[in-house]
């Protein structure tokens, strides 16, 4: 059978990297691919030169048996693949119709396109209200907007770039049973992931990128997941250690009745949330993005205060009425999502990088004057004791990998000693290095008897890491749950809005 | 083939010196084609301008007198700027330094003593202070655009100024002229070169560069500055406070500007006229930009726009160039600037065809190999594969 | 109040508010690409001195329009190339722009300083445009119902059609409107040309149609109301037509009381009114800011930069 798609010989370089090197596969009518590989493997720049956003240095596509060369992504879209961003490519300000009609080459006119979206919802038993603002919508509902977009087009090949790290378990078992319907009427797809369990379910075929090369080619049903993961990473997996032995002591962080308007224009507020974090203990908090979790670490870490009520303290002492550098004096430190212009500024040094949140505990302001010695001190010591890989405190925090700045800014905050150490996404776009590294601090942290709140989507690094794991949604927070014996079922329906009893059709239809 | 901007890994320092040189060699050299194009002697204009002045001593007396405002209310306005607050209403709060200072010395023209001038001055400060709490307060409070409203208190401001000029200050002994009294002795400002036109608002000026700069860099409120400027959520998460900042930035601006005002109502003009704004407060973000927002800069770009002011007028005399010759010198100047200013961020590449499929695959090389990796584009840009690839390639 | 008043009055509020409406829609558009252009004032005037050049040189009032037009599109043109090829500061640059338009245009219009043109005058009829009701109506400048046409044209643009999905989808999220395959930097160069365009024309109005003569700095600072006029609409194109009509009231009021002889308020006072107007409306509207559908686009001053 001719091939659908047929990569030969894909290189594509950047300055001093190659992205992809000589990569060649290919992908047969109806069938459902994986494309494996760590953060940085190249998967992406490989699906963009597909799709046509970038161009190959070498190497040759084949379309259906035709050689083509794809130049834009209109092009690509008239040969028949669709594409659908692991960030969508979506307009928060405009509705659902309007986004669909700019994802397309040549929309007919609304009545027709509504007409014509409605179908396709249908079909595929899609719910989407194609009227609504996208700022008003989740992330599961955001996705199927991209995926009516490219249905839309009738496309021979699908690819989905990490679709489903924003969603919940049972989103992404609806998700899968849409594609494997599609497969079913002939339509290719191209999976990109580096979820394994995942790609055991859904795929007859994978291919591993490693560094931009291709490691290894398998049919993902046969191999266990620890192979396919030591191919993926190129050696063998580092268990974390020292977690058993936690021991968990008296409350350090109790919240109570924390209350806070979202973040303007499209946040979500936060509604009476509770719980407590012990010494010793990692607490995780699970949930889809936009939940309340960016709203929920800063009003923790102190920096939004306005409209906040309800109760922070930190070994019984209250800090709701301090600001960001009292509360960090009272032993808080934070992490916040983003590490690029949030918990760094990226054309700053390290030394001045190591100013910002550790001035005061660290002694490195007197009098008003910055002591630059002792910065540059200070940051060579988290360097040193983090493994950073930077040419040393001078270096621009931006000059850094992600990885390697992540490493910095959580050495800053752990080699501070913090009572409470407050995270979000500790590992989001760290290569599995550097987050072995990572997770492994935090625990020898908490074994130091520090309370540790981390909020992540990645519900896999929450229940290896955590004690006990609640989830946020919509802005409200579950009640915390043991790690050992958890139900996966249990906080992936929690994920989706089914609180406990409210088990019925409202919250199936969000489940949907 | 082609030229395109390639990210700089880290700015580049020496383009951060040499881009404002750049933009003044730019300048000179368009200027005189322009002004060509225009029927005026292009290069005469040129050399009037930029080069005469500074051939004779006495000019250079001028240059500095008027280097020393210029120089004042743009290290205040780069303060702002650094944090991203765009004060540009430093002509009004100018005005308004101005006129404070005036208002103590028409109470006091009959008074002596050393107390006076000093009182003018802060009360110069306050004035401008005073008409920049306004946009900082209508901003922190209320989330006005402080840009839409700074500028438009510079018009209020002049309209202040002809109000007291034609009413309540005009001398009554000055057959009419919409003006006030001379000011005293006592109201002056002293010479700090005997015999010369260099008051000491010329030291004043070199004296707050030299202190601004050393703040900037050494103290921790520069750093608060500076981190709100280039990343605001950063200097949230490092317990600055937005509008703290706001305040900070609108009154040292609005205060340097008052400053300015009331040297040059006690200086040079030594009265109050109509005619007191002279574009200072707009000239001054001109210098602000071309000083690179950093106080000695700042020092250096205020003798170089303070040229064109200078020679502006003595080629109006000598070859007959308009006044409004001197304006477009200036916003020529910050055109340049700001072009050549992406020299500090991107670099300038020869794009070369994309090489021949048959190519040797040898030619790609290690993914590792890149110690050095200049072109890479930095994350903001939008593309995260740039981001994952410097992770693999680092590790 | 007597039928002649209320007429002279209505078609004072027209002429005032004519340029800012003009001004305001091309800047809505130029904002709504994404791009913050704060050279309006600075176009304005080039519109202004080339348009009175023109029309003084060849009779041709109409011909000194098209041409204030595509001065400020030139103008515009400097801007575009700093900010969206050269990536330059989009504050700094309007603000350059602004400076360079009120030099250049001093340097230019230096030889026609205290003489008077043709005036771009009614279109209609004698019968109608000089009626002394029916010209209420029927008396203006072309340019008062180009702007009314103006803002007809911009709405349906904006809301109805293709071109304008597009325009908003680059303001809105330039990388997703870039991934998807549209011409960012083109899509944001034609809005900044055609915001220039219209900036041109509305300060024509004022050397062709309000005085006509050209004096150094005659708008007067006109462009930076036109700016906030758009912040007060909250990019709604009815908005602006609303807020350019009340700016023209408060103007007229200056106006009127002057020619009243009316001197409770000190004439100054009179002639800060529309500044500090802007200042109340602005802190007016943007403490009440809260709906998405209200707020800027979230590109606005942004950079862009496609990584390919």
């Amino acid at each position: 059978m001719t091939p659908r798609l047929q990569l030969s010989g894909i290189t594509k370089r950047f300055p001093g990297v190659v992205a992809n090197d000589a990569v060649s596969f290919s992908v047969a009518p109806g069938e459902i691919h994986a494309l494996l590989g760590e953060n940085g493997a190249g998967k992406s720049t490989l699906v963009k030169i597909i799709y046509g956003v970038q161009r190959a240095d070498e190497g040759g596509l084949a379309f259906d048996g035709r050689p083509v060369e794809i130049h834009s992504p209109k092009e690509a879209r008239a040969l028949g693949i669709g594409m659908v961003f692991q960030h969508f490519s979506l307009f928060e300000a405009m509705t659902v119709l309007e986004n669909i009609a700019l994802g397309m080459d040549d929309p007919p006119p609304r009545r027709e396109l509504e007409g014509r979206v409605r179908e396709v919802l249908n079909t595929y038993d899609l719910a989407l209200d194609p009227h609504r603002d996208v700022h008003t919508l989740s992330v599961g509902e955001r996705q199927r907007i991209e995926i009516v977009r490219a249905l839309l087009q009738k496309p021979k090949l699908l690819i989905m770039d990490e679709p489903t790290s924003v969603l919940t378990p049972q989103e992404v078992e609806k998700l899968f049973e849409t594609l494997r319907r599609l497969a079913s009427e002939g339509c290719s797809i191209l999976y990109i992931s580096h979820k394994l369990h995942e790609i055991k379910a859904l795929c007859e075929t994978a291919t591993i990128l490693r560094g931009g090369k291709v490691v290894a080619t398998c049919d993902p049903r046969e191999e266990s997941t620890r192979a396919m993961a030591e191919l993926m990473i190129g050696g063998s997996l580092k268990d974390l250690t020292g977690k058993d032995a936690a021991l968990t002591g008296a409350a350090r962080l109790t919240v109570a009745g924390l209350s806070a308007p979202g973040e303007p224009p499209f946040g979500t507020a936060l509604k009476d949330i509770s719980f407590n974090v012990r010494a010793g203990e990692c607490f995780g908090i699970a949930g889809v993005a936009g939940n309340g979790q960016n709203e929920l670490l800063s009003v923790i870490s102190g920096e939004r205060r306005d409209g906040v009520s309800g109760t922070i303290a930190i070994d019984g002492k209250p800090i709701t009425g301090l600001s960001v550098t009292g509360r960090r004096a009272a032993g808080l430190a934070s992490v916040p999502e983003e590490r690029n212009g949030h918990a760094a500024v990226p054309a700053m040094s390290l030394a001045e990088n190591a100013i910002l949140s550790a001035r005061s505990r660290m002694g490195l302001v007197g009098g008003g004057i910055i002591r630059s010695g002792a910065a540059r001190r200070y940051a060579a010591k988290v360097i040193e004791a983090f493994s950073v890989k930077a040419t040393g405190p001078g270096a621009a925090a931006k000059s850094l990998s992600g990885g390697n700045l992540q490493k910095f800014v959580m050495g800053r905050e752990i080699m501070q000693d913090p009572s409470v150490l407050v995270v979000s996404q500790p590992t989001w776009g760290v290569d599995a290095g550097a987050a072995a590294f990572i997770r492994q601090a935090m625990i020898d942290l908490a074994a130091r008897g520090a309370a540790i709140l981390v909020v992540s989507q990645d519900l896999d690094e929450l229940l290896e890491m955590c004690d006990r794991i609640a989830v946020i949604n919509t802005g409200r927070l579950s009640e915390p749950m043991d790690v050992k014996g958890i139900s996966i079922e249990r906080v992936g329906l929690l994920m989706g809005g089914v609180h406990g009893a409210h088990a019925g059709g409202d919250a199936a239809e969000k489940a949907a | 083939m082609g030229w395109k901007l390639e990210p700089r890994r880290e700015e580049s320092r020496a383009m951060m010196l040499a881009a404002p040189v750049i933009a003044v060699v730019a300048t000179l050299i368009a200027g005189a084609i322009v002004f060509t194009l225009l029927g005026e002697n292009g290069p005469g204009a040129v050399y009037q301008i930029f080069v005469a002045p500074l051939l004779s001593l006495n000019r250079w007396q001028d240059l500095l007198v008027k280097a020393a405002p210029l120089a004042i209310i743009a290290v205040g306005l780069s303060v702002g700027f650094r944090a991203n607050i765009w004060n540009i209403g430093a002509e009004g709060q100018y005005i308004l330094g101005g006129l404070a200072g005036t208002g103590v010395a028409l109470q006091t023209l009959d008074l002596e003593g050393g107390w006076i001038l000093p009182l003018m001055i802060l009360a110069g400060v306050l004035g401008g202070m005073a008409w920049a709490a306004v946009p900082a307060f209508l901003k922190t409070r209320l989330n006005v655009n402080e840009i839409l409203s700074s500028l438009m208190l510079n018009y209020v401001a002049i309209q202040l100024l002809y109000y007291l000029m034609r009413g309540p200050w005009k001398d009554p002994e000055g057959f009419n002229f919409p003006q006030t009294a001379m000011f005293s002795a006592d109201q002056t400002l002293p010479m700090a070169v005997p015999g010369t036109l260099i008051h000491i608002g010329v030291p004043i000026a070199a004296a707050l560069g030299l202190t601004a700069w050393f703040l900037m860099v050494r103290s921790i409120t520069g750093f608060q500055i500076r981190v709100i400027g280039l990343a605001p959520d950063a200097a949230r998460y490092g317990g600055f406070r937005q509008a703290s900042t706001m305040w900070l930035a609108m009154l040292v601006g609005g205060g340097m500007a008052g400053l300015a005002g009331v040297l040059e109502a006690a200086g040079p003009f030594g009265q109050m006229v109509p005619q007191f704004p002279t574009g200072y407060g707009y000239t001054a973000i001109i210098v602000a930009f071309l000083g690179r927002l950093n106080p000695l800069g700042i020092l250096l770009a205020a003798l170089v726009l303070a040229l064109t002011y200078v020679g502006g007028e003595s080629a109006q005399t000598v070859i007959g160039l308009p006044a409004a010759a001197t304006g477009v010198f200036q916003a020529m100047m910050l055109f340049f600037l700001l072009a050549t200013d992406m020299l500090v961020r991107y670099r300038l590449t020869r794009t070369t065809p994309a090489p021949a499929r048959t190519a040797p695959a040898a030619a790609a090389g290690e993914p590792s190999a890149g110690s050095g990796r200049p072109g890479e584009p930095p994350p903001p840009a939008g593309d995260r594969i740039q981001r994952e690839r410097t992770e693999a390639a680092a590790l | 109040m007597t039928v002649p008043l209320a007429v002279a009055i209505v078609m004072s509020i027209a002429a005032a508010a004519t340029p800012l409406l003009i001004a305001a829609l091309g800047e809505l558009v130029v904002e709504k690409s994404g791009v913050l252009n704060l050279g309006v004032e600075g176009m304005m005037l080039i519109g202004a001195v080339t348009g009175f050049a023109v029309s003084y040189t060849t009779g041709v009032p109409a011909l000194g329009a098209v041409a204030a037009m595509a001065a400020g599109a030139l103008a515009a043109l400097i801007f575009g190339v700093l900010t969206l090829t050269l990536m330059a500061n989009q504050v700094a640059t309007g603000l350059a722009l602004t400076i360079f338009g009120t030099g250049i245009s001093a340097l230019l219009g230096a030889p026609y300083v205290g003489i008077t043109t043709a005036v771009l005058g009614p279109i209609f009829p004698a019968a109608l445009a000089d009626h002394p009701v029916l010209k209420v109506v029927f008396g203006y400048s072309p340019l008062v119902y180009v702007g009314l046409a103006l803002t007809v044209a911009v709405w349906w643009f904006l809301k109805h059609s293709r071109a304008g999905l597009i325009l908003r989808a680059v303001g809105e999220s330039d990388e997703a409107a870039h991934a998807i395959g549209y011409p960012v930097l083109k899509v944001r160069y034609l809005a900044v040309l055609f915001g220039g365009a219209m900036a041109g024309l509305a300060g024509c109005y004022y050397s062709l149609v309000l005085t006509p003569m050209w004096a150094e700095r005659l708008t007067a600072g006109r462009g930076w109301i036109a700016i906030a006029l758009v912040v007060f609409a909250s990019w709604r194109p009815g908005w602006v037509l609303i807020g350019a009509y009340l700016f023209g009231a408060v103007m007229t009021l200056e106006l009127q009381s002057k020619a009243a002889g009316f001197s409770f308020f000190a004439p100054e006072l009179l002639a800060s009114l529309p500044y500090l107007a802007t200042i109340v409306v602005l802190a007016i509207i943007s403490a009440g800011r809260k709906s998405a559908k209200t707020a800027a686009p979230a590109c606005l001053g942004r950079p862009f930069r496609a990584s390919t």
